[in-house]
């Protein structure tokens, strides 16, 4: 059908440039080849799980960002697992900026790691939006077009 | 369990089905791995918490082949957990990080992981973890067949036996290392069923008497598991249990035959101080020591056993199996042993049945030599006297004594006493009659005094020696005390293994590291037959002195022998003295792992001991197979008894060290 064939069109072009952005990187790939018939909706579940965990950590770190002095480890420790789980989803920019707030933590630089969580928080809420409009655009346009693979 | 055939159907489906519990506190990456695993059709089990995890391992201890689990964790360091699973279910366990820093990666080698992956885990990592499964497994497969193999060696030609082990787990396996798929398959379905999830036997005093009586019933040669089985009728007990407890009994007899003195065993060696022989006090030198130090053998009762004239060569701790052996027995045995209660009745039989079947009796002068200086650590005592020539199943005592506290006063006088059969009084004869000769020999390193008197007497134990030594074993006709069983005299005397059984011994008892469970009839035996030492490791322990290692295997070989057989207090002492050793490295006997096997008994028991928790996996097993970890499972020693085995294997190569370093005779209840 027309509509859907443009859906799917849309669709495609989406998640293209969210690689070209470089949002995403091939660990998005890999989950979206996880997806199978048995899980249709994989990658949407994980993303979702993602940002559900990743929403508490970023609260907690600005918190944590708050206080006075800083506490380096709590931070490096909180941006630890909060890389962990983006590098899953294969949130490339968001893994980036992490590395370097970590990297901030170690050299006890506290203005770097308030500057680099900015930046993060912003690329972090721009690929959420992103991909919730991704997805919601999927379940319009059938499921086959989330599996299919970029080249 | 099962045969081969079943292994067959599992290892068709293998990798599939392999159950996988995953660790993570981060949910994404655990729904991620769950399907990656599921992709890789394993059977997956999620958690979030570590300290949920251990509940869920403990619960279901066979539930579960492999454990994924995330480095940092917020109730539970993933190392910790790491530790845990590895020391409460020995599974195999995955580390996974986002963080892939040199430090890192080492701690998690250094804790134990088998493998670390990088996150993000690609399912590519995730297809191949089946290898460490079946790796781990194979290598607890292979120690037990070390153990056995070592047997297998001495008996090539005894295929029937072979067709009965196959039958059993552990047998079949280890047999065929052609059938190295097999066996892989067979590890797996092992492991379902096998004594891997089994829970332990334990091999009390009287369960080993039973056992070792069965065998004696039977020959050494012929006793099968499925047979034994039979003649012991203990409800409750598989075929399994007996194939393993067999497996390490054998090797418990090489080691005490076989004491190989080159082995150095390490664990003598190492704690060996310098094995002054020269006289009873020789041993006294290590084994009393150390002997003394583990409060087994009452300092007086290494000086006796000293004159006993173990002073002979100061064996080597070579025999660091046989102590180990020793221990293990002993501390099977606290419990029972009185094993010698009932062995005694053999062993006295005339024939200080050397508890050290196994042991070669035949220690030839070079064993005795060896033994000697196992011996030395052992207390040497026993096998010195062997090794100067007669080891009339000399320095069993001391062995047996290893096992039973109590009995060291006597043993060590026995020593002196009696024949002191342990060394070389009897060279050529039957120092076991002494009963407590034999045990002495037997203990002492066996090697020594195997020479023939000790082990002549063995002709009870030769039963016995022929166990594992069967083989190779020839005792030279020693009269090992091994004793332990009247049966095994008769065979004692075919044990000829002047030099052979040694050899075999030490691989047995390499192997046999593990039998310890039967030491607990050494134990007993101490205390009842003072003379016979039995002390396989007179027997073995000699003839040990050929292969280093043999000296462990001569622990080995008499483990029952050692226990009990009743050897006249001499024995115990020299048990005592051997246990003492034990606890030390009582090795020294085990040093030269060929000399002392006698000692090593003692010491191999207390090193099996220790070892098992070294988890000795057949690594120890320095000349032959002797794999020594066997089946640790089955065995409420298991670990003992493959740290023990590892021993042995180790009594060649330093790794024994540490191993008998922890023998303390203590356990060893006289």
């Amino acid at each position: 059908m027309e509509r859907n064939q443009q859906l799917r069109r849309q669709l495609a072009s989406m998640r293209q440039s969210l690689f070209d952005q470089g949002h995403l990187d091939e660990q998005f790939i890999l989950l979206e080849e996880l997806q199978d018939d048995a899980n249709p909706n994989f990658v949407e579940e994980v993303v979702t799980l993602h940002y559900r965990d990743s929403a508490r950590l970023i609260t907690t770190i600005e918190r944590a960002l708050e206080k006075s002095p800083l506490d380096f480890n709590k931070l490096d420790g909180y941006m630890h697992q909060f890389k962990g789980s983006s590098t899953s989803i294969g949130a490339k920019k968001v893994k980036a900026e992490s590395t370097q707030f970590r990297e901030y933590c170690e050299a006890g630089n506290g203005e770097g790691c308030m500057k680099t969580f900015q930046l993060l928080k912003r690329d972090y809420a721009t690929l959420r939006r992103k991909l919730e409009a991704y997805f919601q655009l999927a379940r319009q346009a059938g499921p086959n077009e989330i599996a299919c693979r970029p080249k | 369990m099962s045969t081969a055939s079943s292994s067959v159907t599992v290892s068709d489906q293998f990798p599939a089905g392999l159950r996988v519990l995953v660790v993570d506190d981060d949910p994404t990456c655990l729904r991620i791995l769950e399907k990656m695993l599921g992709t890789c059709l394993y059977e997956v089990t999620k958690c979030n918490r570590a300290e949920i995890a251990l509940d869920m391992l403990r619960t279901n201890k066979n539930g579960y082949d492999i454990v994924i689990s995330d480095v940092h964790m917020p109730d539970m360091d993933g190392f910790k957990l790491l530790e845990q699973v590895g020391l409460e279910m020995d599974l195999p366990v995955i580390m996974m990080s986002a963080d892939d820093s040199k430090q890192v990666v080492m701690k998690g080698v250094t804790h134990g992981a088998c493998d670390y992956l990088i996150k993000p885990v690609r399912i590519e990592a995730l297809k191949n973890i089946w290898q460490h499964v079946v790796r781990k497994r194979k290598n607890e497969w292979k120690d037990l067949e070390q153990s056995g193999s070592v047997e297998e060696g001495d008996r090539q030609p005894k295929p029937s036996e072979e067709a009965d082990y196959s039958s059993s787990a552990n047998e079949g396996n280890w047999r065929t290392s052609k059938r190295r798929k097999d066996e892989e398959e067979e590890i797996e379905e092992r492991d379902d069923t096998s004594t891997l999830k089994k829970p332990r036997v334990v091999w009390s005093v009287e369960l080993h008497q039973q056992f070792v009586s069965a065998v004696n019933q039977l020959g050494i040669d012929k006793a099968v598991p499925k047979k034994i089985l039979e003649l012991m009728n203990v409800p409750g007990l598989t075929r399994e249990n007996v194939a393993s407890h067999l497996q390490k009994y054998r090797l418990y007899l090489r080691r005490l035959s076989g004491v190989s003195p080159h082995q150095g065993n390490s664990f003598i060696s190492s704690h060996s101080q310098e094995p002054p022989y020269g006289s009873l006090s020789s041993l006294s030198g290590l084994d009393f020591q150390t002997l003394a130090a583990t409060g087994q053998i009452p300092a007086q009762s290494l000086a006796t056993l000293q004159a006993a004239g173990l002073a002979r060569s100061a064996a080597k701790p070579g025999l660091p199996m046989p102590l180990v052996d020793q221990r293990n027995i002993f501390s099977f045995d606290n419990q029972k042993l009185r094993f010698g209660e009932g062995q005694p009745q053999h062993m006295s039989s005339g024939k200080q049945m050397n508890l050290l079947h196994g042991i070669p009796t035949t220690m030839d002068s070079k064993q005795l030599v060896n033994l000697h200086h196992s011996a030395q650590s052992l207390g040497s005592l026993n096998m010195q006297a062997s090794a100067h020539g007669n080891p009339s199943g000399q320095s069993s005592p001391l062995l047996m004594q290893m096992a039973q506290p109590q009995s060291r006063g006597q043993i060590l006088t026995e020593t002196s006493g009696g024949q002191v059969p342990r060394l070389p009084t009897s060279v050529g004869h039957p120092i076991l009659s002494n009963g407590a000769a034999g045990a002495m020999l037997a203990i002492n390193g066996i090697g020594e005094n195997s020479r023939g008197t000790g082990y002549n007497s063995v002709s009870q134990t030769s039963s016995v020696l022929n166990f594992p030594l069967n083989h190779s074993a020839e005792l030279p006709g020693n009269s090992f005390p091994l004793g332990s069983t009247p049966g095994i005299s008769a065979g004692m005397s075919t044990l000829t293994t002047k030099g052979g059984f040694q050899e075999e011994i030490n691989s047995d008892i390499k192997g046999s590291g593990g039998f310890m469970p039967s030491y607990d009839i050494f134990n007993d035996l101490q205390q009842h037959k003072p003379h016979n030492w039995e002390l396989q490791n007179v027997g073995f322990a000699f003839d040990a002195s050929q292969h280093s290692n043999s000296l462990q295997a001569s622990v080995d070989v008499t483990p029952s022998v050692l226990v009990n057989q009743g050897y006249s207090s001499s024995q115990r002492n020299v048990q005592n003295s051997n246990v003492s050793a034990m606890g030390k490295p009582i090795f020294s006997v085990g040093e030269g792992s060929e000399h002392g096997i006698a000692l090593n008994v003692g010491q191999h028991l207390n090193s099996l001991l220790v070892d098992n928790s070294t988890r000795v996996k057949s690594e120890r097993v320095t000349d032959t197979s002797c794999q020594p970890t066997l089946l640790p499972q089955h065995f409420g020693q298991e670990d003992l008894m493959s740290a023990i085995l590892k021993q042995q294997d180790g009594l060649g190569p330093a790794e024994n060290d540490f191993e008998f370093d922890g023998y303390s005779l203590d356990n060893i209840p006289v």
